[in-house]
């Protein structure tokens, strides 16, 4: 990595964020910036926009104004598929796979359409070696390589959250924004699933969203508190944790004294 | 079905590898040569319906864009040649080139408007053009011939040889030579990274942007491929039986075709032809004996194989032998 590199632009940031629906305010002025290799932790009560500020930053919903910037370029005007290829990718709370594709296919399709072969009509899929090895790869480190060959609509539901983050990883991201990647995983189950999740490459700038205040104590290096479209607070988990603003409105329902 | 496989490009090396079933198919392809011969004519019509059928299979089938308007591309090609041969230059391959690439780029045209919808405006769009197109050709009788249809096309022999007999022996040759031709390029295609990105368009359109898909760019390139090839099959009709009426274009046909995919099984290749089989030699049967009735009982095979083979005769024939096969093992 180049010197100047280093002091450059934070690896994703938002700068005046704002989306209405109607006069119901989901998103109001928000300003991040997370650093290269941050791993954050964005949470709320329900309703609190934190998905509506996955899909405003992947370029799913439009924002009415301000920008969001990657690697300091602003990437506001650009289309979903467009920031993908760039490095921003997502995972989504509710399962968005491909039913009927093996989870093989599945991934190699992601990493086909990374390359850029995904127009590629005359020559065999089975040709491209080293997309489907990577694919295979990618699966055995989320420990999927077993059921790799079975259409991920039979794939157990963990596994599936699982395949939700191997597509992801498919497109190479260098920020990854997670919605809620433990969604309807047993308890039991979501420690594992986050221990997936610290284990993927330190230059990779991850947020995500959870719910458990565990697992958010316990893997997020710094922590965004949504609520009501704007973010009340941003800090370290100990910041978080101190706050009364903080407790008052999010954590003090669910009892956690960290 | 989740059988352990050497490696992952064995894997996806089995999926395209060819099966005993399916070059029996293509042998038996040829028994009407033998079998069948005065129903050569017949299976020359079913050879370019089953052309027609696999090209709505690659964009419904594969890609999961519905259309009630695949006939305009057939049309489009079948008076391509058909203006051809009427006006001096008979010979039948560049015919049919010719009548792909006008066919293609109508579809290509079109394709920007398709890629951007699905569903039910999709229905309506395709629909619509389907409509648009037939008025067009009824109303350009001068060019066309109108409601009379294109009279007075003179095909000159295939390969400067093989005259159009009347037995229909050149006829079928041809037609079939070309359908697997087209089915090799089908095939080639779905087992492509392209046709696997298809499927994901098919699967999860919403899913592909996110993974960094463009499926605008996908569904355009695949209507394009598939009209052209609709067009090789109206080209083929066209010069087989030296005429062109104006059903070539009809909502009939756009709707038989849709039927015959759904009969058949979408999304296997082969169920376009199985079911252009069936349909064709169903109604040659039936309509001898009582022409009026045909529909009744193709609406009611319709219903039946929608509520119990949701994915055609060939998905269900699928079913039953790997549930076979499992009980076997």
């Amino acid at each position: 990595m180049a010197p100047q590199d280093i002091v450059t632009a934070p690896a994703l940031a938002t700068r005046g964020l704002d989306k209405s629906f109607g006069s119901l305010l989901v998103a109001g002025g928000i300003e991040l910036a997370l650093p290269q290799g941050a791993r954050y932790a964005l949470i709320g009560p329900n309703g609190a926009g934190k998905t509506t500020l996955i899909n405003l930053m992947t370029g799913m919903l439009a924002p009415d104004a301000g920008q969001v910037l990657l690697d300091g370029e602003d990437i506001t005007s650009l289309k979903p598929e467009q920031r993908v290829k760039k490095g921003l990718v997502r995972t989504f709370q509710i399962n968005q796979l491909f039913p009927r594709l093996s989870a093989l296919e599945a991934v190699t399709l992601a990493i086909c359409e990374r390359q850029g072969h995904g127009g590629a009509w005359w020559k065999r899929l089975h040709g491209y070696r080293e997309a489907v090895e990577e694919a295979h790869g990618i699966l055995a480190s989320l420990h999927l390589g077993e059921n790799c060959y079975r259409p991920a609509r039979e794939l157990p539901y963990g596994q599936q959250r699982l395949l939700e983050i191997a597509l992801a990883l498919a497109a190479k991201p260098r920020v990854l924004l997670l919605d809620e990647p433990a969604a309807g995983v047993p308890e039991s189950e979501s420690a594992e699933l986050f221990t997936a999740i610290s284990g993927l490459p330190a230059d990779i700038t991850v947020l995500f969203i959870e719910h458990d205040m565990n697992i958010v104590f316990r893997f997020a290096t710094r922590i965004i508190v949504l609520v009501g479209g704007r973010v009340l607070l941003e800090g370290s988990p100990q910041e978080i944790a101190a706050d009364p603003l903080v407790r008052e409105v999010y954590l003090g329902k669910k009892g956690h004294h960290g | 079905m989740s059988g352990a496989y050497a490696s992952p490009q064995l894997y996806l090396e089995e999926q395209a590898r060819w099966r005993s079933a399916e070059i029996a198919f293509w042998i038996a392809a040829l028994l009407p040569f033998v079998f069948f011969k005065a129903y050569l004519s017949l299976a020359s019509q079913i050879a370019i319906t089953a052309l027609f059928a696999l090209s709505l299979d690659l964009i419904l089938g594969y890609a999961g864009i519905v259309s009630l308007g695949h006939a305009a591309f057939f049309g489009i090609g079948a008076y391509a040649a058909g203006l051809l041969g009427k006006h001096g230059w008979g010979e039948p391959l560049s015919g049919l080139v010719i009548a792909a690439a006008a066919a293609a780029l109508v579809g290509f045209a079109a394709s920007f408007i398709v890629a951007r919808f699905r569903h039910l405006a999709l229905i309506m769009i395709t629909l619509g053009m389907g409509l648009l197109l037939h008025e067009a050709a009824n109303s350009a009788s001068g060019l066309t011939g109108g409601a009379d249809g294109l009279q007075g096309i003179k095909m000159w022999p295939l390969f400067g040889v093989f005259k159009f007999d009347l037995y229909g022996v050149t006829a079928y040759t041809y037609s079939l030579v070309v359908l697997f031709l087209m089915f090799l390029v089908a095939r080639r295609l779905i087992h492509s990274p392209f046709g696997l990105s298809l499927r994901g368009i098919r699967e999860n359109p919403l899913r592909m942007p996110a993974i960094g898909a463009s499926s605008e760019a996908h569904i355009r390139k695949i209507y394009t491929i598939a009209a052209a090839i609709a067009g090789v099959a109206g080209a083929l009709l066209a010069q087989t039986t030296s005429t062109v009426s104006l059903e070539v274009l009809g909502f009939q046909r756009s709707a038989d075709v849709l039927v015959i995919l759904i009969l058949g099984g979408a999304g296997r290749l082969y169920g376009g032809i199985l079911g252009a089989i069936i349909y064709m030699v169903a109604r040659d049967q039936f309509s001898g004996l009582n022409p009026q009735y045909w529909y009744f009982w193709i609406g009611l095979l319709l219903i039946a194989v929608v509520m119990f083979l949701p994915n055609g005769i060939l998905g269900g024939m699928a079913k039953l032998i790997s549930s076979w096969r499992h009980r076997t093992s």
